[in-house]
């Protein structure tokens, strides 16, 4: 690709961000909006963070959600992995065909479809719907995420570092454990933030596969959104926005330092 | 496997195991349970349609079961208006803003392509940055907006280009704006993938042969992008015919989209087996695109080794 941009790369990427920007920080800035009206700026205030903090079901909805998330991001992160070790690692085997059918289509398959799917083999076996049905249905969701992810950092790896602990009588376990689990660390973190902040955010799946008592916060929020818009909400959207951008931040500085790391190890092996 | 020891095989045997497990039995299974519920018909009972599967009863009661099973539901689909209108108008919605995807999206990723090497990162973070805010969140910050009494209105009426508030909420605008803005990501990550690989010395042997900019930009850049248009294309497209939470909060209600229709249909008519058939037809209509998708993805992700 030949550098230098012209006026018209600069202003179509301005134009871009300004479009991908703009609405979020309309919302976080009238989050502080003393007025209860959006088109009326009545000075900054904390008014709707306080009330925040007195509604029950708000919080209690984030509770369950953030619980949900973090039990399904870490049971996908489990599963993903294995599943792009052996689309990666183990050639062709049988059923291969299938196995990556399954592993790729809840990428692009409509939440309608996975939601309803789900609940009726739910109810197919009598299963009492609540927080457990959930976390499965999130699970099965994300783990195609991870597995995308752990799966191109698992290509773009050089194998003669296993190879060689392999050859001087590492079992593949061990091999497994100590030298490809440490390499590939950088990608099953993000793969588990990444589960993490679309458990969070699911509202269609969520809503066919949950039971009684088992209200997460976007389905709690999507019922008050009906409603038309309210301050609160703009609160709690911001504080999820703060949360989600100081991860982001953090993931970045991991895979950052791990890239670094790396380029210092390759450096040396070359000296 | 190039003579892999035994105990390699053993240990890779177990590594298919366990996702493989998890995906067959809450993945493929429960689509085999919407085709047969498809098949059943609506009973005023817990769960609310028959026949019911029964093990206990064994092959006289599987038979006894098979006869029950009914295309009724299929044939309400294809004979009344509203189920076909919903069906199309998913797949306008879908085209239409896929359209405009491509359009909005590709100045967007050949412009970050073109940055500085350095920035470029930051240009990619600072796009995937609002992908990782909620998905419902993103689409209500546009209610903030478009509502009558909306920011978009004052605007607009400060700068007197209007004298009173248009209607922007509830509309089908509402709806393209809304996929336009959540979609945008996807479709702008595969092509700036693609245009970034492409190779600097072909826009220069076009330039040294005296190629105006504009003909090679045509010639030489958007055919190399098309893999990466047509991977944008489909992670958006499919998605968007099945969509539900952007036409629900944004558009109207005078046509629904197929999402919107199975969530009525199984949450406020409680007709199970219709809602399955819905589910049933739209996925036999994605399963083409899907299938192409995922030759894409296959493609890009194994096929770089």
């Amino acid at each position: 690709m030949r550098r230098g941009a012209s006026l018209f790369n600069i202003v179509s990427v301005a134009i871009g961000l300004a479009f991908l920007y703009l609405p979020i920080s309309i919302l976080v800035i009238y989050s502080f909006n003393a007025s209860r009206l959006v088109t009326v700026w009545g000075g900054w205030s904390l008014t709707w963070y306080r009330e925040l903090l007195n509604d029950t079901a708000i919080l209690q909805a984030a509770w369950i959600s953030l619980r949900v998330a973090a039990l399904s991001a870490t049971a996908a992160t489990i599963l993903g992995t294995l599943a792009a070790v052996a689309l990666v690692r183990l050639g062709s085997f049988r059923g291969r065909l299938l196995f990556s059918g399954m592993v790729y289509a809840p990428l692009v398959m409509p939440e309608v479809i996975t939601g309803l799917s789900l609940l009726l083999l739910f109810v197919a076996f009598n299963v009492d719907r609540g927080f457990w049905t959930i976390a499965i249905a999130h699970t099965t969701l994300t783990m195609c995420f991870v597995t995308v992810i752990v799966q191109s950092r698992l290509i773009g790896f050089d194998r003669s570092l296993e190879e060689a602990a392999m050859d001087l009588g590492c079992p593949p376990l061990k091999t497994f454990l100590t030298i490809t689990l440490p390499l590939i660390a950088p990608a099953i973190a993000a793969g588990w933030m990444l589960a993490f902040t679309l458990s969070l955010d699911d509202l269609v799946i969520a809503s066919f596969t949950t039971g009684p008592g088992a209200t997460t916060l976007p389905i709690r929020i999507y019922s008050e959104v009906r409603l038309g818009v309210k301050p609160e909400i703009n609160a709690v959207c911001t504080i999820m926005i703060a949360i989600v951008a100081a991860g982001t931040v953090v993931a970045s500085l991991i895979t950052k330092g791990g890239a670094a790391r790396r380029q210092r190890e390759a450096l040396g092996a070359q000296v | 496997m190039r003579g892999e020891p035994q105990g390699r095989k053993w240990s890779g045997r177990a590594v298919v195991l366990l996702p493989c497990v998890w995906l067959v039995v809450f993945f493929l299974t429960p689509f085999v349970i919407v085709l047969k519920i498809s098949l059943s018909q609506t009973a005023l009972a817990q769960p609310p349609y028959s026949p019911v599967f029964d093990l206990s009863a064994g092959w006289a009661g599987f038979l006894d079961f098979a006869r029950q099973l009914s295309l009724e539901s299929f044939r309400l689909l294809f004979t009344d208006l509203i189920y076909l209108l919903s069906y199309l108008k998913s797949l306008q919605v879908a085209a239409i803003s896929t359209l405009i995807l491509v359009l909005v999206g590709y100045p967007f990723a050949y412009g970050i392509a073109r940055a500085p090497r350095g920035w470029q990162p930051l240009l990619v973070m600072a796009l995937v940055l609002p992908f990782w805010t909620s998905f419902l969140i993103r689409v209500y910050a546009w209610i903030n907006i478009l509502q009558r009494d909306g920011l978009l209105n004052d605007v607009l009426m400060r700068l007197h280009i209007v004298d009173v508030p248009l209607i922007w909420l509830s509309s089908d605008t509402a709806i393209y704006i809304g996929i336009v803005y959540s979609y945008l990501p996807f479709m702008v990550l595969p092509l700036y993938a693609a245009l970034e690989k492409m190779d600097e010395s072909l826009l220069e042997a076009a330039a040294d042969l005296g190629c105006p900019r504009w003909k090679t930009f045509w010639l030489v850049v958007v055919p190399l992008s098309l893999p990466g248009a047509a991977a944008g294309a489909l992670l958006c497209f499919i998605p968007i015919v099945g969509e539900f939470v952007i036409p629900d909060l944004l558009g109207g209600s005078e046509t629904l989209m197929i999402g919107q229709t199975l969530w009525t249909e199984f949450f406020a008519n409680r007709d199970w087996p219709v809602a399955s058939a819905i589910a049933v037809t739209l996925l036999a209509l994605l399963l083409v695109p899907m299938l192409f998708y995922e030759r894409l993805q296959q493609r890009s992700l194994e096929g770089g080794r």
